[in-house]
């Protein structure tokens, strides 16, 4: 059994199919890549992972357990933590108080809440933004409160959504950095991404999709030289 | 943060002397009506300015409060201080149901739906005569006159709910409130129920207003659908309080109260007397230049944007000396 899986997992939206199929198996500690080009159906399988859409067909399995069908919010309290490629910062709410709301996830008191969510900041060095009004980020700092926040509530799992797109290449090096230290902590991580030095750097196993259908995987070096993701990436000669 | 505290405790003072100072009963009225206006504007500011679920309908549970203190008192012949202690809970059930129906929507959708849920019980307490006695209203004889007893029953309720609503947004429960309003999506994926904190949000906010609904039974001794379940002299004006004063702010609605009820009383009284009597007409179109000034220059409320308000009362203080010095 593995620690988090799909099987058949299929997603329609009147009569266009956005996930098609798609069975792909997780183990524990490990980073997982999922990659494709734009509008190939990644967001798409994480939305559904996570409950905002109620699946089509097939099934989601975390630690054995089914998860369809639960509201978005009991996934969150099975494990699962999930970043959004864009953004949503709790605009009116500080950086910290933004954290410590994840917090309340596994404790119901404001001291506990506090602590935790100092301590998860500092682990995502955004503890000196900590003040800081979150709408006044910039999008680095940004792209790390969705990290912190999503690790505040405590997942053993962790859905992270292009939290590179958009950075400086030092912000990037960095940031692999800091996705590297959360998997030594010992959450797993499923990661979607564009840019290739990132996938290619961090995950141990890798699948492509394209208009939702699986292309191709394995491990990042095989999934590179696959003949099938070039073509999806750059077109037929 | 030391001059808040003092201001706040001077605050406190004045309103606990104000009935020996002044003992006119047409001053302690009006304090009276702005101190039950502070409790549904800050019960409102719950629901709509914390959790961002922006209600057009509080006169539902202002006058489900009513309506159960007279109701009780004139069909069961109970005395209508057990109908205060019962008007709360009663409209917190009424909340709980109507947010059961209505939280599947979402912003501009949910404030449609509490206004058509806020007409039909008027409608229902015009129409059934049986149980209402409709446009007759519904009037109980009050077994005590003296205006101060509802003085300090009013600050009490004011203080308690103040302080309430002070202990839950430093919870858990009011940090999931701002999230709610912040992002909604956000915050399901922070493990939030969104619909279970939205229905605990409304509950709070509707046992308030169903107290103060419920005093207002015991302290005019007179209802009737038009004035307890009013779309704009209750669930409109419990909206202005909360805009004028400040939404999502601690005192913001007790401030906007006590500017509503003094405004609308001095044009009320045509400038108590003072003016021609056609001024007295003026006090809708004054309180739409007041919100439209308000939403212009201070969005976020007298209280939100105080710091704002400082900084130009400095500075026009500054400028005449600066020309002087020329």
């Amino acid at each position: 059994m593995s620690f988090f899986e799909t099987r058949h997992l299929t997603k329609h939206f009147g009569g266009l199919t956005a996930v098609n199929d798609v069975s792909f198996q997780v183990e524990q500690g490990e980073i997982y890549g999922l990659i494709g080009p734009n509008g190939s159906g990644k967001t798409t399988v994480f939305n559904l992972i996570t409950g905002y859409y109620p699946i089509s067909s097939g099934t989601i399995l975390f630690e054995g357990q089914p998860l369809n069908g639960l509201p978005t919010w009991k996934i969150c309290k099975r494990g699962v933590g999930r970043t959004f490629q864009i953004v949503k910062p709790l605009r009116r709410m500080t950086v910290l108080e933004n954290v410590m709301t994840s917090a309340f996830n596994r404790t119901g008191s404001l001291p506990a809440a506090r602590d935790q969510a100092l301590e998860v900041l500092e682990f995502c060095e955004l503890i000196k933004r900590k003040d800081a009004l979150s709408s006044g980020l910039s999008i680095g700092d940004r792209k790390r409160l969705e990290i912190a926040r999503a690790l505040a509530t405590r997942p053993q799992l962790l859905l992270l959504d292009e939290t590179m797109a958009g950075l400086t290449p030092q912000e990037q090096v960095e940031g692999v950095k800091l996705i590297r230290k959360v998997r030594d902590s010992g959450i797993t991580i499923i990661i979607v991404e564009h840019i290739m030095h990132v996938i290619m750097n961090l995950c141990d196993h890798i699948l492509c999709i394209n208009y939702g259908q699986e292309i191709a995987r394995g491990v990042p070096l095989e999934v590179a030289n696959n003949q099938a993701v070039i073509e999806a990436y750059l077109g037929k000669e | 943060m030391k001059s808040i505290r003092w201001s706040t405790i001077v605050v406190i003072v004045a309103l606990t002397v104000f009935p020996w100072v002044v003992t006119s009963d047409y001053y302690r009225h009006i304090l009276i009506m702005a101190l039950m206006w502070v409790v549904i504007g800050s019960a409102w500011n719950i629901i709509s300015g914390y959790t961002g679920q922006v209600s057009f309908g509080h006169a539902i549970f202002y006058g489900t409060g009513a309506y159960t203190a007279g109701l009780l008192t004139i069909k069961l012949g109970i005395s209508p201080w057990w109908g205060m202690l019962l008007g709360g809970p009663v409209a917190l059930v009424v909340g709980l149901v109507i947010g059961w129906i209505c939280f599947r929507l979402r912003g501009p959708y949910f404030a449609l739906a509490t206004i058509a849920i806020g007409e039909i019980f008027r409608l229902v307490a015009t129409v059934w005569r049986d149980f209402t006695e409709g446009m007759q209203g519904i009037m109980i004889i009050r077994n005590i006159q003296d205006k101060i007893y509802y003085y300090y029953i009013a600050l009490a309720l004011a203080g308690v709910c103040i302080y309430s609503i002070h202990l839950v947004m430093r919870s858990k429960w009011g940090y999931y409130f701002v999230a709610i309003r912040e992002d909604q999506d956000a915050a399901e994926a922070m493990g939030i129920s969104s619909f279970r904190y939205k229905s605990l949000a409304l509950m709070i906010s509707s046992f308030f207003t169903g107290i103060a609904g419920a005093f207002y039974m015991n302290y005019m001794a007179f209802i009737d659908p038009h004035v307890v379940f009013s779309l704009h002299h209750i669930s409109i004006m419990a909206i202005l309080v909360a805009i004028i004063g400040g939404v999502g702010t601690l005192w913001g609605p007790a401030v906007g109260a006590f500017i509503m009820v003094l405004l609308q009383e001095t044009f009320r009284s045509s400038f108590f007397g003072l003016a021609p009597r056609w001024v007295s007409e003026g006090h809708v179109l004054v309180f739409g230049l007041l919100v439209i000034f308000v939403i212009r220059y201070l969005a976020n409320g007298i209280v939100g944007d105080w710091p704002k308000i400082q900084r130009i009362w400095s500075r026009s203080k500054e400028l005449p000396a600066a020309s002087a010095g020329n």
